[in-house]
């Protein structure tokens, strides 16, 4: 496709701004069929998901590694840009990452960690515990999952722990409405 | 019914974390895609993007050197020498309000928080290839047509200068095949 040489633009010019509108150059994909002859793509992508699942423990396994090493790194050398950047990218990943691994737990205490790192407004007073607790939360989850017992358990301690962060980050925030209204707003991805 | 040929479909996928890129490639694969170009970082992709010429690009946001965000400002330069108007996913673990606002203001098409899912791509793909949009630039700002719906009524002060034909509506493909056209 992307081969194909550019369609010409047309240009229409407003007082204050121009719309530009370009020939959908990949009108050239679509093709009508038959309801009987759709094949299901998003079904194929799932099956081939489902395939790639053996590997899912092994890669949680890595991204928790990943987020204790991090931050060990702290305990070691303080939070410094490269370290405070290192654990919430680290602890990002897992957020984003966990449930498709089967971890929604570890995903959750990912999620509540990214919001200390990013809105406590000094990292260095936030209570030591409620950082490790975070971390050896995601590591516990991430070890444990094979037990069926754990999975309300790691909810469990999922939700605590984000109700104790949202606590601390509300009270250290009191006099910041920009992070204020950004630890208070929904987020976009549907609850459990 | 409509189908989408992914094997004419070129994709550049960029996200720090190999297990990300190895789970969008076996989607896409999996789709019918069979042009996948895979990047590790905002700086590699922009270089990528310019060589490869993809018709589709999927980013993460937070990567190092430079991140996601910065890629699409990159890549919506109206004056450069590559493509401009490539659709650009934003696939990302952020999932709040403001950056979704952030993501379009950068000149993002679709934005898609993770967890990922077969679904939710398909979906996304599904859209940039059936209903463009038009881009709109003004002296801030460059790329898709950040108002999905018309409304007239508005008059607020972001609404746009310039008469009854403020904004305009590219139809979709999807309405052209249903009107026979």
């Amino acid at each position: 496709m992307a081969k194909e040489k550019p369609a010409a633009l047309q240009i229409e010019t407003f007082a204050d701004h121009h719309v530009i509108t370009q020939p959908n150059p990949l009108r050239n994909v679509l093709r009508r069929i038959a309801e009987k002859d759709l094949d299901d793509p998003v079904a194929r992508a799932e099956k081939a998901l489902a395939g790639l699942s053996g590997e899912f423990k092994n890669w949680m396994t890595v991204e928790s590694e990943r987020l204790a090493a991090a931050y060990a790194a702290i305990l070691k050398n303080g939070f410094t840009d490269l370290t405070s950047q290192e654990l919430f990218r680290a602890a990002h990943d897992i957020k984003g990452d966990a449930a498709t691994f089967g971890f929604p737990s570890a995903g959750a205490a990912a999620d509540s960690l990214c919001r200390i790192i990013e809105h406590a407004p000094n990292l260095g007073a936030v209570p030591p515990q409620l950082i490790a607790h975070h971390v050896n939360a995601i590591q516990a989850i991430a070890g444990e999952r094979t037990r069926l017992d754990t999975v309300t358990t790691a909810a469990e301690l999922s939700r605590k722990l984000r109700g104790i962060a949202d606590e601390y980050l509300m009270q250290v925030n009191r006099d910041r409405p920009e992070h204020l209204e950004a630890i208070l707003a929904p987020s976009l991805v549907p609850a459990d | 019914m409509f189908h989408i040929d992914f094997n004419k479909l070129r994709f550049l996928v960029c996200d720090d974390n190999p297990h990300m890129r190895r789970i969008l490639r076996t989607l896409l694969h999996s789709f019918g895609a069979r042009e996948v170009y895979e990047s590790e970082d905002g700086a590699t992709a922009l270089e990528m993007y310019t060589h490869c010429v993809p018709d589709i690009v999927i980013t993460d946001w937070s990567m190092p050197i430079f991140d996601g965000l910065e890629l699409a400002q990159m890549i919506r330069q109206p004056e450069s020498k590559g493509n401009p108007y490539a659709p650009i996913i934003m696939l990302t673990g952020h999932s709040e309000k403001r950056r979704v606002t952030m993501a379009r203001d950068a000149g993002v098409t679709e934005f898609l928080a993770k967890p990922i899912s077969a679904k939710g791509l398909y979906q996304r793909i599904l859209n940039v290839v059936a209903h463009p949009r038009p881009f709109i630039k003004t002296k801030t700002y460059f790329g898709p047509d950040r108002r999905r719906n018309t409304n007239n009524a508005y008059i607020g002060p972001e609404r746009r200068v310039g008469g009854e034909m403020e904004v305009m509506q590219q139809p979709s493909l999807l309405d052209k095949a249903r009107a026979g056209i």
